[in-house]
């Protein structure tokens, strides 16, 4: 650990710190590490948990050119092509990002990279906030390009900056794999001389047999590709990125990433190999390892990565019951593991039998989002409704509960277009926020036109991406970079890939939403209802108008309940009728919307009086 | 070796908390130790819950806690403080600011309130504070100073230095909120 060299404790008072000591998180570590390796194009699209890495690029935006890409697969295109020209290059995205962005990747690992370029690929073992658990090192294998696999930020910024130097050095992409626990934890970094190597003065110079893997060039690349990995395999063996760190010849653990760390906390007198480059694996250090320990364990979070490959090398692994594939691994799930292996009775957690039937506290839309009154809409009409990714998701769950399916995103759209043609007995839209329209949604609509459908699809146009934190993207009017650029719009889009009925409708207008959807679901054509009202959070917009409620006229019916708006609320009961319940509006929470006036069938709900509007 | 020591900052989306851990993290930085800190960012500015930990020591290896071995649980509603009784240490603290955020399952009538909830807060947690920091932080004149006024009250139970402390805050609060931060630390620090 560099902190023990630099300064040590002195009874809890100011140390003098060097400037270049850092509390970083693993994604901000590696932008500071594309900015220490010179590189200069970084480019991804947005997802948890690696959205802040482009984000703190964004700091370095004087040196190193940098963007939200429209999805990962474009972003990933980009940074080949900023390779292939001679520049350090990065892309970043979610585990799921590099589902879109797979088809370049299986290719660029044949024709190789001028510049060095960086692949970070942030996995989210126990679905903190993505919809499947698969562990992408399995990509780097598949596209037989080297994998390293930080274990905290300090890693994250040394071993980025490693792999732009791999990278070059075996003319390879280099996957850098960090998980939830890597990128958003934070920790000490020493960020040793910061500033920027000097550039690796390549340059381009045209070489077809290098750049187009036709079948007469593909086949050389092929063979070019095994050679590789065969010399990476001799440099795995020998690089410090592997090591060995010594303890009890009784048990040996292998480990790798994030893994690491609970591993030295739950078995602090094991012998452990920490694997930092696990593919390809550095074989013969792996067989040295397991001989100089009695029993041999291998700890990983997720899938059978390690374990299936070095048991295929015939070296003898323990088997163990406490099951580690599913869900993210903690240090307590170790020392469950531990007890085991000891055979030593279970680490209990007594409960203090207090947590029963505490009432849940889930993520709701904002007050005021606009997005509410389409699901409300689309509930009414009882449609089904093919989903997307985003804050729209949560339309899924009750009250609003208009929401069918979701598996990826942009997959609405085909999804909807499915449901017609087998002929499903019930009116079916598609729902898709803007950013994820246009990430992936524009190609199923033009299919959906092409191939002569008739369904409608609703985007959200709330002009942000919001879910991830509200990010730039091609309807906003700006880019990463904070320039101003041109404003897409979605209806042009529309329109241009041939869709006729197309119809702009504010979400604030509850009956305009209604029968806008409810026409366009009768209507024989393809059609796309653009249902606008900006982000409250993302613009940051001010409240201009607020509501309350008259208790007399108020019969407790609870219909504006239905909306789901977090500043409605349940108030005092009706005086005469105290099984009845009247509502009231959180006033710190009420942004003005007017969608519960416009349900509530009494006229209970009044505009407050402008001067009292104090937010 | 000194033990590693254990914090888990509790409490709703848009309470300030990430804020409140990464000066907790900065603190234990200048008084040199290892320190790790954890957080999910998920949906929390929806109101869902926010945890954020931080473990402080000489070494530090795991960002995540292990479970049961939190020593200072620093809860910034009530509700949430129950939420997470099972991962407090037998003879860990809980600092619990007492203001209330209705759930939006309780304010819409979809699960009821927890009606004994001071009662169980009493059997959960025997080394526990309770203050009413938003009431604090009201009388300070800005509700956005409960999170300085819980780091300040949990200030004292760290071996760091005070000036340490008002360090990692000029660092981390930007300039024109910092003097109003600085007295809603005082005022939970000089709390008994
Ligand atoms: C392939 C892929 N990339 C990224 C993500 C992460 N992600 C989930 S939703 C979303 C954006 C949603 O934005 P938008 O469609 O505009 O909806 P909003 O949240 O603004 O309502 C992103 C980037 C993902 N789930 N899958
Ligand atoms: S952040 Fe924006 S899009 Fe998401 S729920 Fe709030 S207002 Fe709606």
């Amino acid at each position: 650990m560099t902190v023990e060299k630099t300064h040590r404790r002195v009874s809890g008072a100011i140390l003098n710190m060097s400037e270049n000591m850092k509390f970083l998180s693993g994604n901000e570590a590696i932008a500071h590490a594309a900015y220490k390796a010179g590189c200069k194009v970084a480019a991804a699209y947005p997802g948890t948990p690696s959205t802040e890495i482009l984000e703190n690029v964004a700091r370095f935006k004087d040196h190193i050119y940098c963007e939200w890409s429209v999805n990962e697969k474009v972003a990933m295109e980009v940074v080949i092509g900023a390779s292939l020209a001679g520049t350090r290059a990065l892309t970043a995205m979610k585990h799921v990002g590099l589902n879109v962005a797979a088809d370049p990747l299986m290719t660029v690992s044949y024709t190789g990279v001028n510049g060095g370029l960086v692949i970070v690929s942030a996995d989210d073992p126990g679905m903190h906030s993505s919809q499947n658990e698969q562990d992408n090192r399995f990509y780097a294998r598949f596209a037989k390009v080297p994998l390293l696999e930080p274990s905290d930020s300090q890693e994250a910024y040394d071993m980025t900056i490693q792999a732009f130097t791999i990278s070059e050095e075996f003319n390879t992409p280099v996957i850098v794999r960090m998980t939830t626990r890597t990128s958003h934890a934070s920790g000490i970094v020493d960020l040793g001389d910061f500033t920027p190597l000097p550039s690796n003065g390549r340059i381009y110079t045209k070489d077809i047999t290098k750049t187009v893997p036709v079948p007469a060039f593909a086949r050389g690349m092929r063979v070019r590709v095994e050679e590789r990995i065969n010399a990476l395999r001799e440099y795995a063996n020998s690089s410090r990125l592997n090591r060995i760190e010594k303890g009890s010849s009784e048990i040996g653990i292998i480990t790798s990433g994030i893994t690491y760390q609970y591993v030295k906390e739950a078995f602090p007198e094991a012998s452990v190999l920490k694997l930092g480059l696990t593919n390809p694996l550095p074989r013969d250090l792996i067989r040295r390892f397991s001989e100089s320990v009695e029993r041999l364990y291998i700890i990983e979070e997720l899938d059978l990565f390690l374990d299936e490959q070095i048991r295929a090398m015939g070296i003898k692994v323990e088997d163990y019951e406490t099951q580690l594939n599913i869900g993210e691994l903690s240090p307590f799930r170790l020392k469950q593991l531990r007890a085991e292996i000891y055979g030593e009775p279970a680490p209990d957690l007594p409960s203090k039998g207090v947590g029963e039937g505490l009432p849940a506290r889930p993520p709701v839309l904002c007050a005021g989002c606009g997005h509410r009154s389409v699901f409300r809409a689309l509930n009414k009409l009882g449609a089904t409704v093919t989903g997307d990714i985003g804050c729209y998701s949560l339309g899924t769950f009750k009250p609003l509960d208009a929401m069918d399916t979701i598996i990826c995103m942009g997959a609405s759209v085909g999804n909807a277009f499915g449901f017609e043609k087998a002929g499903h007995n019930n009116k079916t839209a598609a729902v898709i926020g803007d950013s994820t329209f246009f990430h992936s949604g524009i190609t199923g609509l033009l299919n959906i036109v092409y191939n002569k459908g008739i369904s409608t699809v609703i985007v959200l146009d709330n002009r942000i991406t919001a879910m991830t934190g509200h990010q730039q993207n091609p309807g906003t009017g700006q880019t990463l970079m904070g320039e101003e650029t041109k404003e897409i719009s979605i209806e042009q889009v529309a329109r241009g890939v041939g869709v006729d009925r197309v119809r702009v409708v504010d979400c604030y207008d509850m009956d305009e939403v209604e029968t806008a959807i409810k026409e366009e679901l009768d209507a024989p054509e393809p059609s796309v209802i653009v249902a606008k009202r900006p982000c409250i959070l993302g613009y940051k917009l001010r409240v201009t108008r607020q509501f309350e409620v008259d208790f007399d006229t108020c019969k407790g019916c609870r219909i504006c309940l239905k909306l789901g708006c977090p500043a409605i609320e349940l108030g005092d009961a009706d005086p005469e009728k105290p099984k009845i319940r009247k509502v009231k509006i959180n006033p710190v929470l009420c942004f003005g919307c007017s969608m519960c006036q416009q349900v509530c069938t009494f006229g209970a709900i009044k505009d407050k009086v402008l001067e009292e509007v104090s937010r | 070796m000194k033990k590693t020591v254990n914090i888990a900052l509790v409490g709703v989306g848009g309470q300030g908390i990430l804020l409140a851990s990464e000066v907790i993290s900065r603190a234990a930085m200048l008084a040199g130790s290892d320190v790790k800190k954890s957080e999910v960012h998920g949906m929390a500015q929806r109101g869902g819950s926010v945890v954020s930990q931080v473990r402080i020591g000489e070494k530090v290896y795991s960002p995540l806690i292990p479970e049961g071995e939190t020593d200072f649980l620093v809860s910034f509603e009530l509700l949430e403080s129950l939420r997470y009784a099972d991962t407090l240490a037998p003879n860990g603290t809980a600092l619990i600011n007492t203001q209330v955020i209705t759930p939006v399952t309780v304010s819409s009538g979809q699960q009821p309130w927890v009606e004994d909830i001071e009662a169980r807060i009493e059997k959960a947690y025997p080394n526990r504070k309770l203050m009413d920091a938003l009431k604090m932080a009201q009388d300070l004149g800005n509700v956005r100073t409960v999170n300085m006024i819980m780091t300040g009250a949990l200030s004292k139970m760290l071996d760091i230095e005070e000036s340490v402390w008002l360090q990692a805050l000029s660092e981390l609060v930007p300039a024109k909120h910092l003097e109003v931060n600085l007295k809603a630390f005082a005022l939970g620090r000089g709390l008994e």
